[in-house]
This record gives structure tokens, C-alpha cells and sequence, in this order.
């Protein structure tokens, strides 16, 4: 009874794995190819003949007295540095808003819960202003600092704490004599930790894929992330006609290997995002 | 009683300052550029709300602002209903299929759109992507997904593709935190799957899609990464002024206006503040993060 339905149900799961692999599988086998192949106009989602990823995977190392490389320590800082960061902030006031009664705590929560709707986008222009009259553009501050900013992840936080930790323990604690930070540290936080880690990879990956904020506050090309990065190589391809051939391989086993951190990242720790992104959702 | 009282402020303290560092100060810093003028010869002048009439009737800004609210409003449900029957038909079926396509739908929101749209752009591309080869074997001419009349569903695809992986995981763990008893006693009632689906097991997620809406809102408004990665490769699709961020983006650094590129991002600003909020105030009765 339940068998055809559920054959209709498989068919469209494995359509959907189609669908959201092409593109992934293209980059796969395009960075197998060299630029002949690359363009030979034939098969671009099958290998061509000659495997040349290891080549230019040096190529990739190696272009530009090894730009990528720079680039991709430079994610990996931003993304460190500011998600760390963001989900330090994010969590402690979480918790605060979700465990201590103090005046003007609804005030305060009613205006980040606003902010919520506040395009981040559209105060990028003023930021790069102030950042740039404070002399802080064009330095790795002005990538890190605004991404410690996350309405939504202090949102989150409340919410989880409030779910998780129950204010007997902590008032227990109290009793014991404990202070407020080792409380926190020694009951509220291991209790939040799946909570926790959400917040860390979803900010470390708003970070690690932010384009729109380097873009702006960077000029030096030795500042940026992969993302800018690869964008900047793109731009020289396309306006350089042929000679901007073997960028064009240089781009697409750079993308291959940039999407890789993070892919590893998420298939990791799944069962910490799977359960902890349910939370936001859930109230 | 008293020191409880400074410890709550003390926690939220550094997120305070970076709230006000980093929100507060840009959106009031941007509120009051945009108040002045900033001429060759006449040096900066109060202009008052002449940049914000200037915006409105900038038909550059309001042939972005109309393509970002046309785009909202075919990709959000686009992306909904993908979300959504991947979420429910995932909810059904056990078993390695189901965990392998949980995984790969997902995938997209682990790379970064810069990289998204590039390899959108290449599949699309008539040099090396498999359209144009697929079409010269059917001996047909292939569209150009990134040209003037196509653009726009093109950036649907990527955008679609991107997205709506996160969203299934948001709808997806609200499906699977409902009482499976209800779904029992719906049985003996003598309802069907379908009829689960849609009468149960829909409206019970129904904040988590409010909460996506809003979400995919407020980023589809903003629309910049997509278009301006895609625009090299486009043959001049993408204009300058293609969306209001595009725009404020090239006012400010190619012109070097940032009075006005603050009114135009101020406007984007209000416009999203208002949809949200017109959008919030019609979904009210749901039950939303905000009430």
C-alpha cells in the first residue's frame, strides 16, 4: 500500500540530489581539465582527456607569487576571528537577557529584536565612513569588528538558554557560593553547548562568505578573502580575452578548493546544527 | 538582589557596545549624511530631504528598487515550496537515500555565493557550460540565461539553489519536533498522507515559514553579491543601477557620493523595514518571533 507512494517520493529525492550537484560536479571535473579542455566545447560535465588537477592545483599555489594561499589564510582569520568573536558576544548576552531581570532588559531587547529587520547591507556605506574616519579601513579590523555584530544569534541564545538552562541549578550554584561568571562558565555554558555551536558555525560561515563588507572596506589585495579574491581574478579574465585563458582554470580549481573548509565543517558536526537550528524556530 | 542587577548588565555589555558601534552609530551616521549635499564649488550644504526626493525620483533607484520587489516576490515562494516538499517528503521516507539528499540539498548554504553564481555562470556560459553543448546536439539554439530578457530567471536558479537547502533544515527540524501521536489519531480518522501533509503537519510549522519569509525577505531586498559576481560575465546585463545596493555600491565608490549613496541605502533601509513590518503585521495571528 504504502510502497508506490513512496517510490514517487525516492524519484524526487534523487532528482533534487541531481539539481542541487550539478554545479558542484562541473567544478569537479572542470578542475581535471586544462584550458584546451576546459574550452574544447565538448562534454563539459564529463572528464576530458589527461588529468590535470594536480597541476593546476600548483598553479593555483603558485600564481601571483602564491596570492591564494594569502587569501585563504585571510578567510580563515575573518572567519576565526569573527565568528569567534560574534558567538562570545552573542552567548553571554543571550544568557543575560534570558536569566537576569534588570531594568531596561525589555527596552534593550525590544530594540535588538528590531534590528533583526535592519538590512546589515545598507549601513556597509556609513560603517566604511566611520571605519574610514577612524583611519581603520584597508585593515583586518574593519572585516572582523562588524562581523561581531548578530541580532539574530543573541535572539537565538535567549531563547536556548532559556529552554536549557533552568534557573534552580544556577540558583543552587549561587547558594554554594559561586559567582555570576563562574556560574555561567561552570553550569549555564556546558548545558548550552549545542546552542553554542550553532551560533559558531553559522556565524564562522557568515564570515567565511561575506563578500559585500571586504569589498568595501578592502583596498589592498593582500587583505582579501578568498571571496573578494576570486572575484578580483574573475574580473581579470573576463575583460582579458585570451590572455585571461589560464585564469579562467585557476578560478575554478580555486573555487574547488575554497568550498571544501566548510563542507568538511558541516558534514562534521552535523548533529549539533541539525538539532540547534531547530531552535530559532520552534517559539 | 543589587549585584544581580549588575551582572545582567554586565553580560549583555559587550554586545551593547558592539550593537551600538556597528548599528546604532552607522544607521545614525547614515540618517545624518544623508541630510547633506556636497558640491564641487559649493562646498557641504544642509540639503534637508532633497536627497531622499532626489532618490525616489531617481528612476535608476526606482528601476532597481522595482526589480528587487519583483524578484522577491517569484523567488520567496519558489523557494518555500522547494523547502517545504523537500522538508515533508524527507519527513516521510527513512532510510540512506533520505540522508544522502538531506545532506546534498543543504550543501549549497555551506559555499559562499560569490561561488555559487560563478559556477551558475559557467554552466550558463556558451564557451564551456553544457547548455550550449546540449542544445548544438538537440541542433537548437541555447538561451543565454545570463542575457538582457533572461537575466532574471537565471539569478533565480542560483539564488533558489542557495537558499532554499537552509530553509528545508529550518522546516525540517520543526517538522520533526511535532508529537508523531497527532499524526496516529489523524489516521484513525481516516486521513491520508496528503491530508497529514497539508492539514497538520503544514500549519504546525507555520512560524518556522514565517520566520523564513522574513529571512529571505530581507535578504532578496538587499540582493548584490549574485548580480555584481554575475556582472563580468553578463555582456552589460547587469547595469550599475541593476539593484539599490549595486547602486548605492557604485555611487559611493565610483562617484564618490556618499551623502547621496547614504539617502539611497537609507531608503533600501526604510523600504525593507516597512515590507517587514506590512508582512508581520498580515501574519500576526501565526505566531512569530516578534510577538
Amino acid at each position: 500500500m504504502t510502497r508506490p507512494r513512496h517510490i514517487w517520493a525516492k524519484l524526487l529525492l534523487l532528482a533534487m540530489v541531481c539539481y542541487f550537484l550539478i554545479p558542484v560536479w562541473w567544478l569537479l571535473v572542470a578542475s581535471t581539465k586544462n584550458a584546451e579542455g576546459l574550452f574544447s566545447g565538448n562534454g563539459a560535465l564529463w572528464f576530458s582527456h589527461g588529468f590535470h588537477f594536480f597541476e593546476n592545483l600548483g598553479d593555483l599555489f603558485t600564481y601571483n607569487n602564491g596570492e591564494y594561499l594569502r587569501w585563504l589564510g585571510n578567510s580563515a582569520l575573518y572567519a576565526f576571528a569573527g565568528g569567534i568573536g560574534c558567538t562570545v558576544v552573542s552567548v553571554l548576552a543571550g544568557y543575560g537577557f534570558a536569566k537576569f531581570s534588570f531594568r531596561g532588559r525589555n527596552l534593550v531587547f525590544a530594540a535588538v529584536l528590531g534590528s533583526v529587520m535592519v538590512p546589515l547591507t545598507a549601513l556597509v556605506i556609513p560603517t566604511f565612513v566611520l571605519m574610514s574616519n577612524a583611519g581603520l579601513t584597508d585593515t583586518v579590523w574593519a572585516v572582523i569588528l562588524p562581523s561581531l555584530l548578530s541580532p539574530f544569534a543573541v535572539y537565538l541564545m535567549r531563547v536556548y538558554a532559556s529552554a536549557s538552562v533552568p534557573d534552580e541549578l544556577l540558583d543552587a550554584a549561587r547558594i554554594d557560593g559561586a559567582g555570576e561568571l563562574r556560574t555561567f562558565v561552570r553550569v549555564a555554558l556546558p548545558l548550552m553547548r549545542p546552542g553554542v555551536i550553532t551560533v559558531l558555525l553559522l556565524s564562522i560561515v557568515s564570515t567565511w562568505n561575506n563578500f559585500f563588507l571586504p569589498l568595501t572596506m578592502l583596498s589592498t589585495s593582500k587583505l582579501y578573502p578568498l571571496t573578494v579574491g576570486i572575484g578580483l581574478w574573475e574580473q581579470l579574465a573576463s575583460s582579458n580575452n585570451g590572455g585571461g585563458q589560464s585564469l579562467w582554470n585557476l578560478i575554478i580549481t580555486g573555487s574547488l578548493v575554497s568550498i571544501v573548509p566548510l563542507v568538511v565543517a558541516f558534514l562534521t558536526l552535523q548533529k549539533y546544527w541539525q538539532g540547534g537550528l531547530a531552535v530559532g524556530s520552534l517559539k | 538582589m543589587n549585584r544581580k542587577w549588575i551582572a545582567g548588565w554586565l553580560f549583555i555589555l559587550p554586545f551593547l557596545v558592539v550593537f551600538l558601534a556597528f548599528l546604532v552609530a552607522p544607521l545614525f551616521y547614515a540618517g545624518y549624511l544623508s541630510l547633506w549635499t556636497k558640491g564641487l564649488a559649493t562646498g557641504t550644504t544642509f540639503a534637508g530631504f532633497d536627497n531622499y526626493t532626489r532618490a525616489f525620483e531617481d528612476p535608476s533607484f526606482r528601476k532597481g528598487l522595482w526589480f528587487v520587489l519583483r524578484f522577491s516576490a517569484v523567488v520567496i515562494p519558489l523557494q518555500i515550496i522547494v523547502a517545504l516538499v523537500a522538508a515533508l517528503v524527507l519527513d516521510e521516507v527513512t532510510g540512506r537515500l533520505a540522508r544522502f539528499s538531506r545532506l546534498v540539498i543543504f550543501l549549497p548554504y555551506a559555499i559562499p555565493a560569490v561561488l555559487g553564481a560563478l559556477m551558475w555562470g559557467f554552466l550558463y556560459s556558451p564557451s564551456f557550460g553544457p547548455i550550449e553543448q546540449i542544445a548544438t546536439a538537440f541542433d537548437v539554439r541555447a538561451p543565454f540565461l545570463l542575457s538582457q530578457g533572461n537575466i532574471f530567471y537565471g539569478l533565480l536558479n542560483v539564488v533558489t539553489w542557495q537558499w532554499s537547502g537552509y530553509y528545508m533544515i529550518i522546516i525540517y527540524a520543526a517538522l520533526r519536533s511535532i508529537d508523531t501521536s497527532i499524526y496516529e489519531a489523524a489516521r484513525i480518522d481516516g486521513a491520508n498522507a496528503r491530508q497529514i501533509a497539508l492539514r497538520i503537519k503544514v500549519p504546525m510549522v507555520s512560524s518556522a515559514l514565517v520566520l523564513i519569509l522574513v529571512f529571505s525577505l530581507i535578504g532578496t531586498l538587499q540582493f548584490f553579491t549574485e548580480p555584481q559576481i554575475l556582472a563580468p560575465i553578463a555582456n552589460g546585463s547587469v547595469t550599475p543601477d541593476f539593484t539599490p545596493n549595486i547602486y548605492a555600491y557604485n555611487i559611493a565608490f565610483r562617484y564618490a557620493q556618499f551623502n547621496y549613496a547614504s539617502a539611497i541605502s537609507f531608503s533600501l533601509g526604510f523600504v525593507v523595514f516597512l515590507a517587514v513590518g506590512i508582512f508581520m503585521f498580515v501574519t500576526r495571528k501565526k505566531g512569530s518571533i516578534f510577538t
